[in-house]
């Protein structure tokens, strides 16, 4: 088990070693020129107009809370998943119990109307 | 030296200096990406105790989901951005000599505990199988009813947590 | 072990002899081996994303009715050489006040985040890389990276428009991994185990025969993660000027732009290998390196499937994205999961026919359901079409009977 995942350590370091490396031959091959007009923030063309902030939209916010949860739920599915071959009717009366659970908690978030992209 | 123990010391050493560097670092973003790479230390760790299972949620759920709020949650304040200074006060020489002092005391008390210096059985390979997680999860005199309670905890943690955005919405409006 | 039936693992055999007899030891060994399969691996698929880019565009054209590239070299083969020479040569701009680290280390992520994915993928029955009990997990997870590292380009480059772009990019991404995750379940649940290999091998029958609305939901989900059409209001030019790609010029935008389509290619070969059987077909058992050869058909089937339908559709509007995704795939991944456990655990495994009968009919009665919801729902609040009175036309005989009707 230790070599596979000192297979996936090795790949994971290589592939970002790769397309490092590429960068840097680019970067010797590439000129160097830069000045003012053509290192200033890009905004269609005009100067920008103020600092470089934006008014966050709390619904993005709340996307990711409900991924969250979501994502907690299912990870909690998988070793149930895994062993599906080897439960009864029981094993799957949890699963319907478990995720009419947190289908509740959608259609609650559905008509509260947190999942409209405002 | 092994070659597991090398990949360890590494492992915790960036764990431990991200940590610092999450702590000390001058802008809030910087320090939700420093934070991004402890938690990313952690699972090399879980990895390195064979626990694949644990490895990969903790990337999916930590790095996937809960680094993503947190920077969602630092870029909605205003000065995410912003170099807020240095992040030491004068109190941080006594703080350096007292955490070493107790540092120094819960070494020596625990070099004297034997189960430190025991190597535990590693485990063998059916009992790594994340199916026995399941079966446990779902047997009825195992965890089949901490299971279903974890979801109305979910329920209850999804429930809380858009009441308390939506109003926030409201509030804005 | 013959060379032509199974060329690989012999040439994995021999290096291995060869390099023990040199009296090097074995944990070395297979380091030194891993190091170089890694390194193949990635020069491999980087090197095959300039034949994918030249496929796309070949294919695009024709689907748009025109030839596409044709002068540099037959067929226009050579483009994604001449490309790839331009794009190394092209100046690095750095705008003021980026963040160096983050705004460097972004596309080197993405790259990196989509070339992890190969690691874990069975090529052929003895040709795979690495076999952790968790692939599909590992899968998920890495696209997780892939999130950070448009974050990372996002706030990196000191652009309102970038840090607009990546967030809604990240939203995106983020809303659909769940049904996503949530239908990966089913082919966990069917062959008892979260790793590549064992799925393709419990595959005697595709998984895509048990669970089709699985399949079409995952297929979408895949086709929404990559950012391509008609997912991709990210990188429309008429609403974000490419996103968060904005300040990146020279080979660090031509990183982004590999790992936008080796992110294709890589979510067909996971689709092949999870839903239709990866490396089986007849005749694998023989002669593995058939399974090299039928999962490069299948990709490239899937693949072409990915591509007809980004020439074909148009886009969605981010709110259509959201809404598809939360209120019609999730609670219909949940619903398919639940249904297909109900009716798998009711049906002995041994009844095959009957097994896939029931399946494919309880899998048609969810998805005509669905369908009939979608249409009342749609009855109940139609779209509001805007029509103003029908302008003076040079030429009304070409109006279609359609819009004679709602302009009127």
């Amino acid at each position: 088990m230790l070599n596979e995942w000192l297979y996936l350590g090795i790949f994971l370091i290589i592939a970002l070693a790769i397309p490092a490396a590429a960068l840097l031959i680019a970067g010797m091959l590439s000129p160097k020129k830069p000045n003012p007009i053509k290192d200033s923030t890009y905004e269609c063309g005009m100067e920008t107009v103020g600092v470089s902030w934006v008014q966050f939209k709390v619904q993005y916010y709340i996307y990711g809370l409900i991924f969250l949860v979501f994502d907690v739920e299912i990870v909690l599915l998988y070793p149930w998943a895994v062993a599906y071959n080897k439960v009864a009717l029981f094993g799957v009366i949890e699963l319907i119990l478990f995720v009419a659970i947190l289908a509740s908690g959608l259609l609650y978030a559905w008509r509260k109307g947190a999942l409209e992209w405002v | 030296m092994t070659g597991m123990q090398l990949i360890f010391l590494i492992a915790a050493a960036v764990v431990v200096s991200s940590a610092f560097m999450s702590v000390t670092s001058r802008r809030m973003i910087h320090a939700a990406l420093w934070f991004v790479l402890a938690l990313l230390g952690v699972a090399v760790i879980y990895a390195l105790l064979e626990v694949s299972f644990f490895a990969v949620v903790q990337v999916l759920v930590y790095v996937g989901a809960i680094a993503i709020l947190i920077i969602f949650a630092t870029m909605l304040t205003r000065r995410a951005l912003e170099d807020h200074g240095k992040q030491f006060n004068r109190a941080t020489l006594m703080t350096l000599v007292i955490v070493s002092v107790i540092f120094a005391g819960l070494v020596f008390s625990l070099r004297s505990w034997p189960q430190l210096q025991s190597m535990t059985a590693p485990l063998s390979a059916d009992q790594l199988d994340v199916g026995v997680l399941g079966l446990a999860l779902t047997a009825p005199d195992g965890f089949a009813l901490p299971f279903e309670v974890t979801s109305i905890l979910l329920l209850a943690a999804l429930i809380g947590s858009i009441y308390v955005a939506y109003e926030r919405k409201e509030k804005k409006k | 072990m013959n060379f032509i039936y199974d060329p690989v693992p012999w040439v994995i055999n021999w290096l291995t002899q060869l390099l023990l007899s040199w009296g090097l030891s074995e944990n070395f060994v297979t380091t030194l081996l891993y190091l170089i399969g890694a390194v193949l691996i990635c020069l491999g698929a980087m090197l095959f994303t300039t034949m994918l880019i030249w496929a796309e565009r070949k294919i695009g054209g024709r689907f748009q009715d025109r030839l596409g590239p044709n002068r540099v070299g037959p067929w226009g083969i050579f483009q994604s050489i001449a490309d790839m020479l331009k794009i190394f040569t092209k100046e690095y701009i750095n705008p003021v006040g980026i963040d160096k680290i983050p705004f460097n280390l972004a596309p080197v992520l993405a790259v990196a985040a989509v070339l992890a994915v190969w690691a874990v993928i069975p090529f052929s029955q003895t040709v795979f890389g690495s076999n952790i009990n968790v692939g599909i997990l590992y899968i998920i997870a890495i696209g997780g990276l892939g999130e950070m590292a448009i974050i990372l380009a996002g706030f990196g480059s000191n652009n309102k428009y970038a840090l607009l772009g990546a967030f809604r990019a990240v939203a995106q991404l983020i809303s659909y991994e769940v049904p996503m995750v949530i239908v990966l379940l089913i082919p966990v649940m069917f062959s008892g185990s979260m790793g590549l290999n064992e799925i393709v091998q419990a595959q005697t029958i595709p998984f895509i025969v048990y669970a089709p609305v699985a399949c079409i939901i995952f297929f979408i989900c895949s086709i929404a993660e990559n950012g391509r059409a008609p997912f991709d209001l990210l990188e429309a030019d008429s609403e974000l000027v490419a996103g968060y790609n904005i300040e990146y010029s020279g080979l660090k935008f031509g990183m982004f732009f590999v790992a936008d389509f080796l992110h294709a290619f890589t979510s067909a070969i996971v689709f092949t290998t999870i839903f239709l059987g990866g490396w089986q077909g007849p005749g694998v058992e023989q002669i593995p390196v058939l399974g090299g050869a039928y999962m490069l058909i299948k990709t490239l089937l899937v693949y072409f499937l990915m591509l007809a339908i980004r020439f074909t559709v148009p886009r969605f509007r981010i709110d259509q994205m959201m809404a598809l995704n939360w209120k019609i795939l999730t609670p219909l991944a949940l619903v398919t999961v639940v249904v297909t456990a109900l009716v798998d655990k009711a049906i002995p495994h041994e009844m095959t026919v009957i097994r896939i009968g029931a399946l494919l009919v309880v899998n048609l009665i969810i998805w005509l359901l669905a369908d009939r919801m979608i249409t009342i729902y749609r009855k109940r609040n139609p779209v509001q079409v805007v029509t103003g009175k029908l302008r003076p036309l040079a030429r009304p005989e070409f109006l279609s009977v359609a819009e004679k009707e709602t302009a009127q």
